[in-house]
């Protein structure tokens, strides 16, 4: 049962591959840009970080700049 | 005027919006994948390499649509001198490029049993690898060029250029011999696919789509906070 629906007739090879190959696509592109995601918000955290207490305050009062540093998601 | 596209209001909604797309794409993916792979009967002629059709046709479908977005958002953006319809372009553009290699790549092994042959300069096939030298002509102009005026001209230019392929894409069976037969589904007649194909086609491109949507989140998201590293700089 397994193994005929696994061989498909013989066009298992074909079918298998292609949905593989969709699915580590997909896997590829979304591990490539959630690095890229963390790398930035981490660049940004360390940033902000190194603020002085001034400059700090300004950023702290543009909505975007609370938001990115709360944004403790893990996608 | 559009100032409901301004990027804090955008981020506020897309930070928060990427965990409940992440989690209906699973969802929708598990299911098409079960319609796809099991449930969907095989064709009387092509047998069960016609589950081939569930990743090709939604992926050329979804990278067509993107490019075509792509340009609308570019022209958009250029028109209405807004900067932010450029960051939503740039941030759909890779998923369009991988949903373009996915439909060549499984429309190469779906040829192969059908055809007896991986490719063909066939005139669909061809103009969908055209399409592919675009996004990847305009994913470059983004990285070459640093002068933003003059990466929002460049790639504004790719994309006008770009799109006059994709009618072509779309007509390609109707206007030459190809070995692709002619379009199946048709939004305004009647389709000729039967709808226990139809319902896990159009779940597929459901997940796709959620996909593509996903990746969009995340590099917008992405792109935003490069924005305001920059901003941090100039404190």
């Amino acid at each position: 049962m397994i193994s005929e629906f696994l061989y498909m007739n013989g066009y298992g090879l074909y079918v298998w591959s292609a949905f593989l190959f969709t699915l580590l696509s997909f896997s590829i592109l979304y591990t490539i840009i959630k690095i890229q995601y963390v790398k930035e918000r981490n660049k940004f955290i360390s940033k902000f970080g190194a603020l002085d207490s001034k400059k700090a305050q300004v950023a702290k009062t543009q909505n975007i700049n609370k938001e990115i540093l709360s944004s403790t998601q893990s996608i | 005027m559009f100032k409901f596209l301004e990027p804090n209001k955008i981020f506020l909604i897309t930070s928060k919006a990427t965990k409940y797309v992440m989690v209906l794409f699973i969802l929708v993916l598990s299911i098409g994948l079960v319609e796809a792979l099991v449930l969907s009967p095989q064709d009387y002629k092509q047998s069960h390499s016609v589950r081939i059709m569930y990743v090709h046709v939604p992926g050329a479908w979804i990278s067509l649509g993107i490019f075509s977005s792509i340009t609308f958002l570019s022209l958009s953006g250029y028109i209405f001198k807004n900067k932010n319809f450029f960051l939503i372009a740039k941030s759909l553009a890779p998923s369009g490029l991988v949903f373009n290699i996915v439909a060549l790549v499984t429309g190469s092994i779906w040829g192969k049993p059908t055809w007896g042959t991986w490719w063909a300069w066939d005139a669909r096939i061809t103009s969908m690898l055209i399409l592919f030298l675009f996004y990847l002509i305009y994913l470059l102009a983004w990285r070459i060029y640093q002068n933003k005026d003059k990466v929002y001209k460049i790639t504004t230019l790719i994309t006008i250029f770009g799109i006059i392929n994709v009618p072509i894409i779309k007509y390609s069976v109707d206007w030459w011999n190809t070995l692709h037969q002619p379009a199946s589904i048709n939004i305004l007649s009647k389709s000729s696919i039967h709808s226990s194909m139809l319902f896990p086609l159009v779940i597929m491109t459901a997940a796709f789509a959620l996909f593509s949507l996903l990746i969009f989140l995340m590099k917008y998201n992405t792109e935003l906070i490069k924005i305001k590293n920059k901003g941090l700089d100039r404190l």
